[in-house]
């Protein structure tokens, strides 16, 4: 209800300024004037006519413009630098201008006054083309101009009203006083929308924000919102919304590099995740990056390669020695470096930038190289949150960020110096692992949102292979990695070596020991057999022997007819 | 309308104290303080540039081009065409001393 009722109760008028909009929920207050403030040389002009050739442009509602500084020459200059023909527009009836000239030593006070003779000359531009809007930039020149204050401010109260009788959407700009808003307290009359830009400069890197004092009858933003003035006009990134209720995506993409992908639960990384890299210097973060930019050109994906340390050039180069060639996929269109000093301009127009080229370029992967370069252009609490709003709108548009954090020698491994470890879905950390007088680079999986990742150390070897994954040597001795793990492992082998050296001589000991009994047992048995034949034949022979005894005693017996003992009976046989 | 004063220049060579003045006065319609400005002008003038002078009225409720072209913002406004160089009195032209310093004109 509230709602529908400020829709009845406040028009808005469309800015067509981008991000402006937005953040005014609809544009500026239609039929009302509004009142742009700040100090020289902060764009309330460039605003100004902005709203101005927009409206006349994109909204078909024809602007006046008065100038009270620049010349007709001047302002058609301005105009041009924007991209617009003002004569043109002027002859369309578009645009209608005025230049309001006053100088103080050619007019002399010598009364009572008022500035019908400037309502007329508006009334008549806003006739002449029928305008909806109108800039006066900047009309507190009028107070350089004439003494008598009582009447400005009188003529001033009498001119708001009079626009805003005539449903004309009015843009005054004024300069910044120091106590108020605007040297002359124009924000007095002019109260139903103000805005104050702003123009600061820290470590030689401007940045230009706008902020909306107030808007009365209408919600805003009430933050301080940066802004660029680019080729095309002024451009607000609104700082995008913190609801965190962007789709995820479970499909996964390799990093290019399999035995990583195996560490990260076999899969490798969640497709619209935001990955950090980070290590310190020459550990192979712009290598790792290299690899995964590779493997996706290789799906067919589309890259942007944002280079803020090496040119292109030098980064094709150099990644050919680990045996990466990103030249042809540059040529496929498929890859697509952007490589600018992060000193070149403010981090507002860099974030502009990479907006425009994701934009333009529609990138599935989106490197940033190193991430901790940007650092330089602002301050911690700046940097993160143009990072914050990069990501967000990175992972709303389901682009896969990879960033290389350099970190700087001594400062803590575990922590980014833009403080945005928490925005960070995958980290893989390198590090330096020096022993024996010799570096070798270490790779541990810090985090990684949503899977099962490996907590292993892996060292990491660069050659014109590429990159490998090794395992490092874990054992009493420690973590060993490079040629300590080369002398480790070697030492290993020939120890055990030695000893399968020492197993298999036993074996064969034990197998000749087991030989020479078998064959013990093989003579004993057939010593045995032998005696078991003797003893059989010896038996069988006193069978028959014993056999025949009886028969010869019986025929004895028979014989003598008589008994005998049987000592006679054996002596008698054994005679026989 | 510029022509008159040119016709008039010529006797003044041989009398260079002699000057042609041409003022305009911008008014708005028949405001108070237009009829007051043009009331104190015919006075002023009648006083101290006798027989040398030509006022022309230009009404810009009538004209309202011209506000543009000749940097009209106060009304009323009177300007010193000759001679020149040009130069802009503002207000209803009340307080004489400044009317005269304004145009500067030498008072004897």
């Amino acid at each position: 209800m509230a709602k529908l009722q400020q829709a009845i109760v406040l028009k808005k008028c469309p800015t067509g300024i981008r991000g402006f909009d937005e953040i005014s929920s609809g544009g500026l207050p239609k039929g009302r004037p509004t009142l742009i403030c700040g100090s020289a040389g902060c764009g309330k002009t460039v605003l100004a006519m902005e709203f101005l050739l927009r409206g006349a442009i994109q909204y078909k509602e024809p602007g006046v413009f008065v100038s009270f500084e620049e010349t007709p020459k001047d302002l058609t200059q301005n105009f041009a630098s924007l991209g617009y023909d003002l004569n043109d527009l002027i002859a369309r009836k578009l645009i209608a201008m005025d230049h309001v000239y006053i100088e103080r030593s050619e007019i002399e006070e010598t009364g009572e006054y008022d500035l019908e003779g400037l309502f007329i000359r508006l009334a008549y531009a806003i006739d002449s083309i029928k305008a909806k809007r109108i800039v006066l930039d900047t009309i507190e020149s009028l107070f350089s101009g004439l003494t008598n204050v009582g009447i400005l401010r009188a003529e001033l109260r009498r001119l708001f009203h009079w626009l805003k009788d005539r449903g004309i959407t009015a843009v005054i700009t004024g300069e910044s006083g120091e106590k108020s808003l605007t040297r002359y307290s124009l924000e007095e009359y002019v109260a139903d929308c103000v805005i104050l830009l702003d123009f600061r400069i820290r470590e030689q890197i401007s940045t230009r924000r706008l902020r909306i004092i107030k808007y009365r009858g209408s919600s805003h933003g009430a933050d301080e919102y940066p802004f660029l003035i680019e080729k095309t006009g002024i451009s607000i990134l609104p700082l995008t919304s913190l609801l965190l209720d962007h789709t995820v995506s479970n499909e996964h993409i390799s990093s290019g590099i399999p035995r990583l992908d195996n560490m990260l639960a076999g899969n490798g990384f969640y497709r619209g995740s935001t990955i950090l890299i980070s290590g310190t210097a020459g550990t192979g973060k712009t290598s790792f990056a290299t690899k995964f930019v590779e493997a996706a050109c290789k799906r067919g994906e589309r890259c942007l390669y944002l280079a803020f340390e090496e040119s292109t050039n030098q980064i094709i180069r150099n990644m050919k020695s680990i045996g990466t060639d990103l030249a042809p996929w540059v040529k496929k269109g498929r890859l697509k470096f952007h490589a600018s000093r992060p000193s070149l301009y403010g981090l507002e127009m860099h974030l502009v930038t990479i907006h425009k080229l994701i934009v333009e370029f529609k990138p599935k992967i989106v490197i940033v190289d190193p991430v901790s370069n940007l650092t330089a252009v602002g301050t911690p609490v700046e940097v993160k949150s143009v990072l914050t709003r990069l990501f967000d709108y990175l992972k709303a548009s389901h682009v896969t960020t990879l960033l290389t954090d350099l970190i700087h020698f001594g400062s803590s491994l575990e922590r980014t110096n833009e403080e945005i470890s928490s925005l960070i879905d995958a980290w893989i950390l390198l590090r330096d692992i020096e022993i024996n007088g010799e570096r070798n680079r270490g790779l541990y999986i810090l985090k990684s949102r949503g899977m099962a990742h490996s907590n292993q150390i892996r060292e990491v070897l660069l050659s014109d292979r590429g990159i490998e994954l090794v395992d490092v040597y874990l054992g009493p001795g420690g973590v060993l990695t490079g040629s300590a793990r080369a002398t480790q492992e070697a030492k290993e082998k020939e120890e055990a070596r030695d000893y399968q050296y020492e197993v298999d001589r036993r074996t064969h000991e034990a197998e000749r020991k087991r030989k020479v009994l078998e064959a013990k047992i093989e003579g004993l048995r057939s010593e045995f057999d032998m005696e078991s034949e003797e003893l059989h034949i010896i038996s069988a022979d006193e069978k028959k022997r014993h056999k025949v005894g009886i028969a010869n005693r019986s025929e004895m017996a028979r014989l003598r007819k008589a008994d005998r003992s049987t000592d006679s009976r054996k002596k008698g046989r054994k005679r026989t | 309308m510029k022509n008159k004063p040119v016709e008039k220049k010529k006797p003044a060579k041989s009398a260079p104290v002699e000057e042609v003045w041409i003022l305009r006065l911008y008014v708005a319609g028949q405001t108070p303080k237009s009829i007051a400005a043009l009331a104190n002008l015919k006075c002023i003038c009648e006083e101290y540039l006798a027989g040398k002078y030509q006022i022309e009225i230009i009404d810009l409720l009538k004209n309202p081009l011209l506000a543009k072209g000749d940097q009209i913002l106060a009304i009323p406004t009177v300007v010193r065409q000759l001679p020149p160089p040009v130069k802009k009195l503002i207000g209803d032209l009340a307080n004489t001393q400044r009317v005269l310093v304004g145009l500067d004109i030498k008072t004897a």
